[in-house]
């Protein structure tokens, strides 16, 4: 087996894995890194395509795969800190029902602006 | 006007609102000051753009000077033009808002302020340079940067709804990126290119292709909240601040749509099966009933509104079974994207007036607003103005975008769609109605009083007035959406069968 | 807010179904992909005007620097987003740090700090670069926060805040700058590589910057004592 299939399978295992998880997870943390699964996992098929051929691989996917990771390592921090505000201001760091958001109104701050 | 061609503007409109989030960013107690000098700029440079598109044909700019597909191309033709002049107009009618609403020296007010100008430059930026970019990987690293900022915008609100809300808009929009980069990744594999025309003229393997843009189309669809994968607006769009759910509703959620109609209408069309089409269709249409059927319900008057942007995206999706591989497809492809500009200006008015509205409003509920039409005349005028155009009615842009719509579904033989315009028009009405008639009930003894400044009210107003002016406008702006059209054909078509 | 419930049987078959699904579909892709040499060629032909030697960094940094622009972008809006966020600060421990810390942040932090330097000049003909040594000196910032020191403490918020946007200023001022001989970005080529490391340069210190104070989360106040009102 070729070092692109290997990787490319790997990938895309990984991808399946990290999507499966973060369906099913409820706790904050759990969901964040199956994000983090799911990313690496897409970078490991684009890196792995760019293996094919003799020589030295493909540089473009390379660095799509640098920018990637700077990204996916941006929104992990801004996931992580905000995580840590949900659990802050609901008790518990999951994402609370109802979704659609159908809580009664609430008086004070109708508006979302500070006072 | 032979100058206008060789003006260089597309890299301005990435490089101005960057640079202002910056110098925001940097500058904290001037950061309202510099963020509407910023803002100003911004729409200066995007309207300059649109009007260059219109005179002198599609542009091109090839950052670094190496052109695809090694280097990435700036690119703006009629449908990216006029996406650019929507972010400039309704972008600054929220910071002339944002101006008002967002005043604080001290604690909490003041960190809203002082974050809330950087954050909305860099989105504004974003979404620009998703606009303007040519390659679909550039794209990836906008639509991140776009996610990012809305989420932070959401967030700013600091009450447990807005955080809970701003954490499962990022991890929704955070799941569909990444869909939306494994399907680049797969069409570079591919085809060996990121650029957009390339990717179009070349041949892709029919499996490869299919799989990579059909992962595209998952995440996107994720992003753009079409039913069934909506259930992370209502919250996100309900919680935040009101100036961000306006450039929430009205402009990020188009953001991905265009990308949408990027890849279909010119990647590959011809692998738009009728199946896909109208499957896409379908979805549409149950989001115009289900969304407009829970506006109709709502009890929290943001939620209406919200729920009103579930339904109104669902229009949308019909451009895929009006236009896509139609001969003659510009009636149902003029329309869709008039429906973006007119929803987008009468949206973020709608969410404006209700942000001053909430200021004097007693709760957030849709009774709570009982009496304020005394108060605030010109804002509730505002809120019905815009309602008057998510209905449809004549003379506003909603309309001529539903008329065009309606046309092109009586036309193409596919009346079913027709009855989703009207039934979502008779929802929409019901939803405006309900709430303006709680506005307008008489409280016995004074008005309360407003303590909203005139900027809130007038920029609510002025983006109301915009969706009616797009109404008279529309054959101007359906002529520059012609520049680099993917489908050809009259405005209007006769009834064929 | 309720309770979340457990997720259901039925959502977790669909789940598994769609990914198992999405898994395979990738993975068979992945199998049929036909053989392709990419953009090799192309970016082969163009490295001698591209200022450096080493064929991804002038990917990243020449022929693909718009990208790198906007992704800088993107990890100062991080940290701009976290900040917002006015997260508490986190406790101290009423202990001093160890020993063992004390002695290893003393003899790893300076190491670190010269790495990185030399991972930034190297990234020219291998790999390195700008990202790189910014985490590099990331890893040192974090260390001297976990031993309890603040690594740029004495400087005022508004100089932080200047030395995180500094990799997005010194790269939108070069791009632009350059537009007077040329296109956004298009650097000349005699300066290529002098410009790259500029960027590269400023790049670093607010990369490192930006990542430590992720780790720390809260935004830094004005001096100690004087805490912000409210």
């Amino acid at each position: 087996m070729s070092a692109v299939v290997a990787y490319g399978l790997a990938g895309a295992g990984l991808v399946a894995v990290g999507l499966y998880a973060l369906v099913v997870h409820e706790h904050l943390l759990r969901k964040i890194l199956a994000i983090n699964v799911v990313g690496n996992g897409v970078f490991l098929v684009i890196v792995a395509a760019a293996q094919r051929g003799p020589g030295v691989p493909d540089p473009v996917p390379h660095a799509m795969v640098l920018t990637g990771i700077v990204v996916a390592v941006s929104a992990t921090a801004l996931a992580l800190a905000l995580a840590v505000r949900v659990r802050d201001a609901t008790g518990q760091p999951r994402l609370a029902v109802p979704a659609d958001g159908t809580a009664e109104p609430s008086a004070g701050r109708p508006d979302g602006a500070a006072r | 006007m032979s100058g206008l061609a060789d003006l260089v503007v597309l890299p301005w409109v990435v490089a101005v609102p960057l640079a202002g989030a910056v110098l925001a960013f940097v500058l904290r107690r001037h950061a309202s000051t510099v963020g509407q000098a910023v803002a100003l700029a911004s729409a200066v440079t995007g309207l300059a753009l649109a009007f260059q598109v219109a005179t002198a044909g599609a542009q091109r700019h090839a950052v670094g000077g190496w052109g695809a597909p090694l280097g990435i191309d700036l690119y703006a033709d009629g449908l990216s033009a006029l996406m650019v002049a929507m972010t400039s107009i309704v972008g600054l009618g929220v910071s002339v808002y944002g101006a008002s609403y967002f005043v604080g020296t001290q604690g909490a007010a003041e960190h809203q302020r002082a974050y809330f100008w950087p954050l909305w430059l860099l989105l504004w930026t974003a979404l620009n340079a998703l606009f303007v970019t040519a390659d679909v990987f550039n794209a990836y690293v906008t639509l991140e940067l776009l996610g990012l900022s809305a989420v932070a915008l959401v967030a700013l609100a600091a009450t447990p709804a807005a955080l809970t809300g701003a954490m499962r808009y990022l991890l929704v929009g955070l799941l569909g990126s990444l869909l939306y980069l494994l399907g680049v990744g797969l069409l570079y594999a591919a085809a060996a290119t990121l650029d957009v025309q390339q990717l179009a003229a070349a041949p892709l393997p029919a499996g490869a292709g299919a799989v990579a843009i059909g992962v595209i189309t998952a995440g996107l669809v994720l992003k753009t909240a079409l039913f069934p994968f909506h259930f992370w607006l209502p919250p996100a769009h309900a919680s935040a601040p009101a100036p961000v759910s306006a450039v929430l509703s009205a402009l990020v959620v188009k953001a991905s749509f265009y990308l949408l109609m990027r890849f279909w209408f010119y990647v590959a069309p011809e692998l738009a099966l009728a199946a896909i089409s109208q499957l896409l269709g379908l979805l549409g249409a149950v989001a115009v009933v289900w969304g407009g059927l829970r506006a109709l319900t709502a009890e929290r008057l943001k939620l209406v509104v919200a729920y009103s942007t579930v339904a109104q995206i669902g229009y949308l999706f019909l451009v895929f079974p009006l236009a896509l591989g139609q001969a003659d497809g510009f009636t149902g492809w003029g329309g869709a994207v008039l429906l973006v500009l007119a929803h987008a200006t009468a949206k973020a008015a709608m969410f404006l007036s209700v942000g001053a509205i909430l200021k004097a409003a007693a709760h957030d509920g849709v009774s709570g607003i009982d009496g304020t039409a005394q108060a605030l005349p010109v804002t509730l005028f505002a809120f019905a103005l815009a309602g008057v155009s998510l209905i449809g009615l004549p003379p506003t842009g909603g309309f001529v975008a539903k008329w065009l719509l309606l046309n092109a579904a009586l036309a193409t033989g596919q009346w079913w769609w027709a009855l989703v315009l009207i039934a979502g028009s008779l929802l929409a009405a019901a939803y405006t109605f309900r709430v303006l008639a709680h506005a307008f009930t008489r409280l016995p003894g004074d008005p309360p009083p407003c303590r909203c400044a005139r900027g809130l009210e007038w920029s609510a107003l002025s983006l109301a007035v915009a969706a009616l002016v797009l109404g008279f406008v529309a054959s101007e702006v359906l002529e520059l959406l012609r520049v680099g059209a993917p489908v050809t054909g009259p405005v209007l078509l006769e009834r064929v069968r | 807010m309720s309770r979340p419930e457990p997720v259901s049987a039925a959502v977790r078959s669909l789940a598994g179904l769609l990914a198992l699904g999405l898994g395979t579909l990738v993975g068979w892709v992945v199998l049929t992909l036909p053989e392709s040499t990419g953009l090799r060629e192309a970016v082969a032909a163009q490295m001698d005007r591209s200022g450096v030697t080493h064929p991804v960094t002038a990917v990243l940094l020449n022929f693909r620097g718009y990208d790198t622009l906007l992704e800088v972008a993107v990890l100062l809006l991080a940290l701009i987003g976290t900040w917002s966020l006015r997260l508490a600060p986190a406790e101290r421990s009423p202990d001093r740090p160890g020993l063992v810390l004390r002695e290893l942040v003393r003899l790893l932090v300076p190491l670190l700090v010269v790495i990185a330097g030399y991972l930034l000049w190297l990234g020219a003909h291998a790999p390195g670069g700008a990202f790189q040594a910014g985490a590099l000196l990331a890893a040192a910032g974090v260390l001297l926060m976990l031993a309890e020191v603040r690594p740029l403490g004495r400087l005022s918020p508004a100089v932080l805040r200047l030395l995180a946007a500094l990799g997005v200023a010194v790269f939108l001022a070069v791009a632009l700058l350059v537009m007077v001989q040329g296109r956004l970005l298009e650097y000349p080529v005699a300066w290529a590589g002098g410009l790259i490391l500029a960027i590269e340069s400023a790049a670093t210190v607010s990369i490192g910057l930006a990542l430590a104070y992720l780790f720390l989360g809260d935004e830094p106040r004005v001096g100690s004592g004087r805490g912000r009102a409210g």
